[in-house]
């Protein structure tokens, strides 16, 4: 139609009712795959249970975990699912201060990532706890044993940063989903839909007052939200850089973890996005162009990542004051009892993500799948290098040790990628997975004049 | 521009031209009370309501300098109830605290701002929704405004004059319970 003005990022979708029909269908009855799917992911969180009720019952022994290796497989996994949540509130919350127009149809999804991500993080400290059925200690509350945490503690500041992170992107997320809501209120014709939209939209009808609050607030909590994703990962990097571990003391660990965050964030948000895709035809919402801009930020935070690991690994070198870096724990990592995971970390991390500097593969979406899926596995990997090799090999070499995650520790990590997949699943036939009204503010308006020549050409751009 | 309670008139858009259109022509006429539906926020429709800056702000500012007061008290305090003496260092570590306020200020702001919201844009709602339609979360506009007794047929016309799909007569919302 040559009279329809197009829009920049989505050229596709003509008409703010179009969208309303597009993503609205995603609500629909789910055929049997999707069941299948949810079934598969269930029984993975049956497993991980399964294996958990049994260190609890028989003891944290069940566990790999031995001296010196006492931080293991489970907190390695925390580190890497907050670090997956972070690219969720970057996308939501940065890219919206910094109006980038390619986030409107990604961050819903990321930010339902995030909130999804950091519910399964938050269970990994409480799993690695010998007791924990007293992990309640670590909050504030005036008690019968007389006692307070100790605020001193790097584990105490991540309770209240991983706390605060997620009831700040559960607010955010659903505070963003109520005009999305009330759409899907307005369409539905299930009864129990109906209700759940009706509860959840508050009442929304779009009002002048409520548009006017709502759009100051959420620019708000944009605002709290970036510096938020900002600390909490510094935070969790303090946990080992305020220790005296050889390995972890350095003050290279918070830019690093936020930009390895980052990082494997943005590769999970476009591996859920590109089967997500395809799977509901919203090609003409995913553009090229939405993968182009994401693989980019992937390509710049892979060189940070990348310029850490070097910058340890010279500093070693040039120091020759091999102690305190874990640059030693790479170098000297390739060549001890851990050289697999070092180099499946290097390779995933480091040399992977240059195929990214050409514009073919950032386009291409089989590729962009391929690599992101390594780069998850690089980052998992990576938490693990840092966290294992460093307390493998701490001080003296006498009662230096190895460490073999058990079968617990594997079907746990094997579970909390079913705990996360169960709740994203969930999520996207019950709720808008992808913004309703942040998604028309990128396409051009409706006018009268444009309607008048949609009229006299015969169109129905209306 | 106060509540839907009144009975008055509305008119649904199709085009946002003829909503800014039709809110500047009952603005001029000086019709007072009016409320305009979008499925989208839009500036030309903000700034055709000419409205004062909206109080969230204070919400939020309130709510994240109390949020660095408490996350400086709750381990100040504690600290001095129960001391953990350790190699000398001072019972109030104030570096590390300042995690702790940082945290919450982020905690308390953003919690206030969500009260902020809901109370200024009256959320949520429990009334029957009366003057409402459901393609105001599509793709149409909506203007509603409460005349003044004996100018109903002015309204009207301002309404379908500025281009208006279709114009409705609205009845008294009541709020629930008294109906």
């Amino acid at each position: 139609m040559a009279t329809a003005v197009r829009s920049e990022t989505h050229p596709e979708v003509s008409s703010y009712g179009e969208v309303n029909r597009d993503i609205l269908k995603l609500l629909g009855r789910p055929g049997r795959g999707y069941f299948i799917l949810l079934a598969v992911v269930i029984s993975l969180v049956g497993l991980g249970g399964f294996a958990w009720a049994t260190q609890v019952y028989l003891g944290i022994g069940m566990s790999g975990l031995r001296n010196p290796v006492g931080w293991g497989s489970y907190i390695a996994t925390f580190v890497f699912w907050v670090g997956i949540a972070h690219s969720g509130t970057l996308i939501s919350a940065i890219l919206l201060l910094f109006r980038a127009h390619w986030r409107q149809s990604i961050y819903r999804a990321a930010e339902a990532m995030t909130v999804f991500a950091v519910m399964t993080a938050g269970l990994f400290p409480i799993i690695h706890l010998g007791r924990p059925w007293i992990f309640y200690y670590l909050l504030p509350y005036p008690n019968q044993r007389q006692i307070w945490p100790n605020f001193r503690s790097p584990l105490l500041w991540d309770v209240f940063a991983v706390g605060t992170y997620f009831t700040v992107s559960a607010t955010f997320f659903l505070i963003g989903m109520i005009p999305d809501i009330a759409a899907a209120r307005d369409a539905t014709t299930v009864p129990w839909r109906k209700r759940l939209y009706t509860i959840l939209s508050f009442g929304w009808r779009g009002t002048n007052r409520e548009w006017k609050h709502y759009t100051r607030a959420y620019l708000y909590l944009a605002a709290l939200a970036t510096p938020l994703v900002v600390s909490v990962h510094s935070v969790v990097s303090w946990d080992f850089a305020v220790s005296i571990v050889p390995g972890w003391h350095s003050t290279i660990f918070a830019p690093y973890f936020v930009a390895g965050a980052i990082f494997s964030g943005l590769a999970m948000v476009i591996t859920i996005v590109i089967p997500l895709r395809k799977i509901f035809g919203l090609e003409a919402y995913f553009t090229e162009k939405h993968f182009d801009s994401m693989a980019k930020m992937i390509l710049l935070t892979a060189m940070i990542v990348t310029y850490a690991y070097v910058a340890e690994i010279f500093l070693t070198w040039y120091s020759q004051e091999p102690s305190h870096t874990w640059g030693q724990y790479i170098y000297g990592g390739l060549q001890g009892r851990f050289w697999w995971a070092v180099g499946i970390m290097l390779l995933c991390n480091s040399v992977i993500p240059n195929l990214l500097w050409f514009k073919r593969i950032r386009t291409s979406i089989p590729a962009l799948f391929v690599i992101t899926i390594f780069i998850n596995i690089g980052m998992w990997f990576e938490r693990f290098v840092f966290i294992v090799v460093s307390l493998a090999q701490e001080y003296v070499p006498w009662q230096w040790s190895g460490y073999t995650p058990s079968w617990v520790e594997l079907a746990i990590l094997v579970g909390s990628f079913g705990w996360f997949f169960m709740f994203f699943l969930i999520f996207l036939r019950v709720l808008p997975g992808v913004s309703i009204a942040e998604l028309k503010e990128v396409l051009p308006p409706p006018l009268r004049s444009r309607s008048r020549r949609a009229r006299a050409t015969g169109g129905t751009e209306a | 521009m106060r509540d839907l309670s009144k009975a008055g008139y509305l008119g649904i858009f199709s085009e946002l031209d003829a909503t800014v259109a039709a809110i500047e022509g009952l603005r001029k006429a000086k019709f007072k009370e009016l409320v305009t539906f979008s499925p989208l926020p839009r500036h030309e429709l903000e700034d055709a309501l000419d409205e004062p800056q909206s109080p969230v702000r204070m919400f939020t500012l309130v709510g994240g300098l109390t949020g660095t007061a408490t996350g400086f008290a709750l381990p100040i305090w504690t600290s001095l109830d129960w001391p953990l003496m350790t190699g000398g260092k001072p019972i109030i570590s104030t570096p590390a605290f300042v995690v702790i306020a940082f945290e919450l200020t982020i905690l308390f702001g953003a919690l206030s701002t969500v009260v902020g919201l809901l109370i200024n844009a009256r959320l949520p709602r429990t009334r029957p929704t009366i003057v409402y339609d459901p393609s105001f979360s599509a793709d149409r506009f909506g203007v509603f405004v409460v005349p003044p007794a004996g100018r109903e047929a002015e309204a009207k016309r301002i309404l379908e004059e500025s281009g208006a799909v279709e114009v409705r007569e609205q009845a008294e919302e009541v709020p629930s319970g008294k109906a």
